[in-house]
């Protein structure tokens, strides 16, 4: 199981950071999301991977699992959420105000237009 | 007293929301409210500066939960100040908004200001390292809608880079605090310490790799290079005063940098010894000798101050990277400089494109352009370090901290001849701008209608004369400097035993953890 978290928080890295590094605004935002996704998923795997087990101390039960991770990948979650929001609304007015939706800026001035 | 660390951090976050739902239509009561709530907050952080003086650490347990379990507010020297720094700066950035109608081009201006504030304080303030990733997520967030305040398709652009440029930045934050976390197992500033300096030396890849993560970040912060590309684009986009508020942003960076690597991974710490230093100081070097070399290059006013304010977080850095209670010590007598005299020039660069436009070619006399060049003038003399104003002692100190340096000829020469190439360049574009529009051979450009940044917002405002208030806030920015002149021995009494307080950080550890 170690190696399929690991590896499923290593491609989506990757496959994030390909697209971060695209030329359009909306291939970014899906990157920076797909990122988010690997990071949420990394955050988890920081309390140590356990299956079935309550996350919290009780008599019955046999261990716990660590809440913190979780706690933090809630957090985690809701600002990625909002961030991710708050970035398509800014790509989406700068794409409607310049009619280009590319995200380096040129000093040439036919581009801009 | 306890409960007052708090209030820093409430007071913007309760006047935000009351900006944004109750007054969000009536402009004149929302520039009292604002105005009232930093008044406010710059006498809460007197008052907490005052209570830090004797060199006792306080600290807020919220939810009352001791330290390891819930998340604390620590009240230390470095914290007392960087609070008060803030809100020094943010009343006179805040007055010159209201006083040159920035305020009013978009909306929700003030909410946001304060959200902002709200923040900055808290990243101060915070003595959890995963809170502190909260509160840069919120100081962030108001800066996107600060940044693009009053809008126009450059602006949003550079907002949409900038946006996604610390949007990267936050993942890596995340991805170092979980590192972090998975060795030690706690996320509290002084139990991490304690808990890093307990762990076996021959054990330490994942935490070493942390700790670069974590520099990382806060070097994104503090646009060292080569992490600094966000910067000019976005800072010569934003309008003028979220600019010169934005001078402390990057300082957020310096204080995590300086707050972290002493506390946590300190200079004594097994694992992670000389890892940050050796690093920190070539490339603090090199963003001073960058941030240069672009003031000699700029087009445009406002890419000009950018590259200044690149230029001050490079001295700064190479202050802190040294890692001695000297060179510390200097590093925030430099901060406070700084802050200052960046804030500075982007208003006098507001005042200068409001007039005539930021690019740097001729252009016929601008009305008050005397005044305006005086400003200039003396926010020039500050940033590039010259005599009689504070830079010139700031980078006095930040090199005679270097002196026991083994690298102290490299750092001698790089401050010295940067500082010359900084004159030429600050001397070149003041001459263009304001001795070359006496010529009346020369002729004004024609509207570039594309540009919505560096042309005029309307002509009967550029030649109006701007109302007092923003005169009055650039001026008292300049008495901020010339006080920190005149009063260099107090505040570097301060900052010296700050830094004692930083580089034996036992005290903090005890009284975080609650240790007799």
């Amino acid at each position: 199981m170690e190696i399929l978290l690991a590896s499923a928080v290593g491609i989506l890295t990757a496959g994030g950071i390909y697209l971060i590094l695209r030329q359009r605004t909306f291939p970014v935002i899906l990157g920076l999301s797909i990122l988010s996704y690997a990071v949420n998923l990394f955050l988890f795997a920081t309390g140590r991977l356990a299956l079935n087990q309550p996350p919290i101390l009780s008599e019955h039960a046999t261990g716990y699992t660590d809440p913190i991770p979780q706690a933090l990948v809630l957090t985690a979650i809701v600002i990625s959420f909002g961030m991710t929001a708050v970035v398509l609304m800014m790509a989406l007015s700068a794409y409607l105000a310049a009619r280009d939706d590319r995200i380096d800026m040129s000093d040439d001035k036919g581009e801009d237009a | 007293m306890n409960n007052l660390i708090i209030a820093p951090i409430v007071l913007p976050a309760v006047v935000g929301p009351f900006i944004l739902m109750a007054i969000r239509f009536h402009s004149d009561l929302q520039r009292v409210f604002s105005v009232a709530s930093v008044v406010l907050l710059n006498l809460i952080a007197f008052t907490l500066l005052w209570h830090s003086m004797d060199g006792s650490i306080q600290v807020y347990e919220l939810g009352d939960w001791p330290a390891p379990f819930g998340i604390v507010l620590v009240l230390d020297r470095l914290s007392a100040m960087m609070v008060m720094l803030t809100t020094l700066l943010a009343l006179p950035v805040l007055l010159y908004a209201i006083g040159s109608g920035w305020d009013t081009r978009g909306r929700h201006f003030h909410a946001l200001f304060q959200f902002q504030l709200m923040g900055i304080l808290g990243a101060f303030l915070t003595g959890d390292a995963f809170n502190l990733f909260v509160f840069f997520e919120v100081l962030l967030i108001a800066s996107y809608g600060l940044m693009i305040h009053g809008g126009g398709s450059k602006r949003l652009r550079a907002g949409v880079q900038y946006v996604v440029y610390n949007l990267l930045g936050s993942s890596l934050f995340l991805i170092a605090l979980g590192a972090i976390y998975s060795v030690t197992g706690t996320l509290n500033m002084a139990d991490l310490a304690v808990r890093v300096a307990a762990l076996p030396v021959e054990d330490t890849a994942l935490i070493r790799v942390a700790a670069v993560l974590l520099l990382l970040v806060f070097a994104i912060k503090a646009a060292v290079l080569p992490l600094h590309f966000w910067l000019p684009a976005s800072y010569a986009n934003a309008p003028m005063p979220v600019a010169a508020l934005f001078a402390i942003m990057t300082k957020v960076g310096a204080y995590a940098i300086l707050r972290m690597y002493t506390l946590v991974f300190g200079p004594d710490v097994a694992v992670t010894q000389g890892l940050v230093g050796d690093w920190l100081l070539p490339a603090a070097l090199l963003t001073l000798t960058v941030g240069s070399i672009g003031i000699l290059g700029a087009k445009e006013l406002g890419r000009l101050v950018a590259f200044s304010a690149i230029t001050s977080m490079g001295t700064l850095l190479i202050a802190i990277s040294l890692f001695t209670p000297q060179s510390a010590a200097a590093a925030l007598y430099y901060a406070i400089h700084s802050t200052l005299t960046a804030a500075l020039l982007f208003l006098v660069a507001d005042l200068v494109m409001e007039r005539r436009g930021g690019k740097l070619i001729p252009c016929p006399a601008m009305p008050q352009s005397g005044l305006i060049s005086a400003l200039y003038f003396a926010g020039a003399i500050a940033m590039a370090g010259m005599p009689p104003l504070s830079g010139f002692i700031g980078k006095l100190l930040v090199l005679s901290a270097a002196w026991p340096s083994s690298e102290v000829w490299l750092i001698f020469a790089v401050v010295l001849t940067t500082s010359l190439i900084t004159i030429v360049g600050l001397t070149r574009a003041g001459s263009i701008l304001f001795w070359k529009s006496h010529d009346r051979s020369v002729q004004p450009p024609e509207d570039d209608e594309e540009d919505d940044i560096a042309k005029p917002v309307s002509p009967e405002l550029a030649s109006a004369p701007v109302p007092g208030l923003a005169f009055v806030s650039v001026f008292a920015l300049l008495a901020g400097l010339v006080a920190l002149t005149v009063l260099a021995g107090p505040v570097l009494k301060y900052t010296e035993a700050t830094a004692g307080q930083l580089f034996d950080p036992t005290a903090y550890i005890e009284t975080v953890l609650q240790r007799p």
